[in-house]
């Protein structure tokens, strides 16, 4: 239990008291360092158990800890707060000031950071979320891809343990996308920072450790990008689509072509596809 | 259209009173009102005026943006011009018919026209060497004393803080709704006024259920990053009061003096 940096036991949760559980009994564990994404169709509850991991929620029924503490415990609810980060999807509703940099300060400046050490865990953290040359800029003036990061960077000054990602990455264009993606990767690989990604994109769920997907407030398949995606028609029957380069091999071996079932990546695909052409090449010869 | 707005009225420069700290920079543009009912003849409205126009020179603001902050309250000045100069009773300048013109009149009204236009140009100064949010930020810290008989002092300083913030968001949002009624053929710009009113109706409900969306968000991304009022709550940027603040301060301290004490000169001189 030592290395668990998040565990959730037997999470009942519902938005009304008469209404539909959107979580049902979900038990689940994210442990140090790991890169975690949580996929799901809409309404399937993916939000809402983020919601828990950093005690904006309280479970109807059942128990979330963060490292030691239990959520319901108010004493600790900075504790919590401040080790497990939330990223939201709008970035132009988490950004609270009127400048980059003092958005990153906001969190310090609410935890009683004293000021000559606030500048340089501001000037780290925007470092870290690569919007360092903006810091002097006004919010409005940065792309989304641009404010994401700003959010990021608020969250991270904190120095969190684990940061979670609600859909953070769905209201951007292309390339901003990637930019955040990239930042997060780096902070889990470099910096050791927990990453729960909730997402809907599946390119970035196979970047990750382990998937885990949701339907109707239970976990449906939980493993690595490679188990999980392994079976398409299921993933398919969740109302989710299966990543791109699984897709078009999907289709290929329909089609008769030899090629393996755990391809997931392009990366992956765009080197299978090369092994089987020079695989044909040399037979021709 | 709506992005041409700018917010507040900062000009953007980097002279010695734009450096200033801005509490100080608040604090004497109160004095220097009080200052100007204070030293209200016209030798004190002549030093004030004078004073006014040296610090737009050194903070490289132009004059002529002195007319646009008044524009607005062009007509009270009017009214209040055209009410002394006739009303006023004493010794006639000329008569004719039922209107007298007087000495006393025209004095009223030089005298208060002055002092308005001094008013009005002495805070815009504040307004445009000081940022907005700057501002604010002044006013939380000058006004902390206050907190302690339960102003909420803060509160009020986020609430603007967090106004200043959306603004431009809001507008662009306004902006893109607008499009999108046009787009279904809403007449926005055309018919009479009450057609025109009625048809920001359907911009301006999608606009405020947006705005109460925005300000959920924001206010569980606030919790998540540990809000919890002002109480323990310390600040990135630090104000210190430098060595040209005070010199500032002294030099303004001196001119007001004299401003104030200009009245006795006035009354020596025996007008």
């Amino acid at each position: 239990m030592e290395n668990q940096m998040i565990r959730a036991k037997e999470v009942v949760f519902r938005y009304a008291e008469d209404g539909r559980a959107a979580l049902d009994g979900i038990s689940m564990g994210v442990r140090r360092g790991e890169f975690v994404a949580v996929l799901g169709a809409n309404g399937c509850g993916k939000s809402t158990l983020a919601k828990h991991f950093n005690a904006i929620l309280l479970p109807e029924q059942g128990e979330v800890y963060v490292e030691q503490y239990n959520t319901r415990e108010e004493d600790h609810l900075y504790d919590i707060r401040q080790r497990v980060g939330m990223v939201f999807q709008n970035p132009d509703n988490q950004i609270v000031a009127t400048v980059v940099e003092e958005d990153v300060a906001f969190a310090l400046e609410n935890l009683g950071v004293p000021p000559d050490e606030m500048r340089g865990r501001v000037d780290e953290a925007m470092e870290m979320a690569g919007i360092y040359k903006h810091r002097e800029k006004a919010p409005h003036k940065l792309s989304g891809g641009q404010k994401q990061r700003v959010a990021i960077a608020g969250v991270i000054a904190m120095r969190p343990d684990c940061l979670v990602m609600d859909e953070s990455t769905a209201m951007l264009d292309p390339i901003g996308r990637e930019k955040v993606m990239r930042t997060v990767k780096r902070l889990n690989t470099e910096y050791g920072i927990t990453v729960v990604m909730i997402t809907h994109y599946m390119e970035e769920a196979v970047q990750a450790d382990r998937v885990i997907v949701m339907s109707r407030g239970r976990i449906e398949l939980e493993g690595t990008p490679k188990e999980v995606f392994r079976d398409s028609a299921r993933i398919r029957a969740l109302k989710l689509d299966v990543p791109q380069a699984k897709e078009l091999c999907d289709l290929l071996r329909e089609a008769g072509v030899d090629l393996p079932q755990d391809v997931i990546s392009a990366e992956e695909c765009a080197k299978a596809l090369a092994a089987l052409l020079a695989g044909t090449a040399q037979a021709k010869k | 259209m709506l992005r041409d707005i700018t917010i507040g009225q900062h000009f953007p420069g980097n002279s010695v009173i734009h450096r200033m700290d801005p509490r100080a920079k608040l604090l004497l543009t109160v004095a220097y009102i009080v200052i100007l009912f204070v030293g209200s003849n016209p030798i004190g409205l002549a030093l004030s005026a004078l004073f006014l126009i040296l610090a737009y020179g050194v903070a490289k603001i132009p004059l002529k943006l002195i007319g646009k902050s008044l524009r607005p309250i062009l007509p009270i000045i009017l009214f209040t011009a055209v009410l002394n100069l006739f009303f006023v009773p004493g010794d006639p300048i000329f008569t004719w018919w039922v209107i007298t013109v007087t000495w006393q009149g025209l004095y009223n009204v030089l005298v208060l026209s002055v002092r308005i236009v001094c008013l009005i140009a002495g805070t815009s100064l504040l307004t445009y060497t000081t940022s907005p949010i700057v501002l604010t930020d002044a006013l939380e810290r000058l006004l902390k004393p206050f907190a302690r008989l339960h102003l909420p002092v803060h509160e009020l300083a986020m609430m603007m803080t967090i106004a200043l913030r959306f603004i431009p968001t809001l507008i662009e949002e306004t902006d893109k709704i607008m499009s999108a009624q046009k787009a279904r053929g809403a007449e926005l710009d055309t018919g009479k006024l009450t057609d025109r009113i009625r048809a920001l109706i359907p911009v301006l409900i999608p606009l405020f259920i947006s705005a109460f969306r925005r300000a959920d968000e924001l206010a569980m991304a606030m919790e998540c990053r540990c809000y919890h009022g002002g109480e323990g709550r310390t600040r990135l940027r630090q104000l210190h009061l430098g060595g040209m603040d005070l010199v500032l301060v002294a030099v303004c301290a001196a001119v007001f003096t004299l401003i104030g004490c200009s009245g006795m000169l006035w009354g020596l001189m025996g007008l």
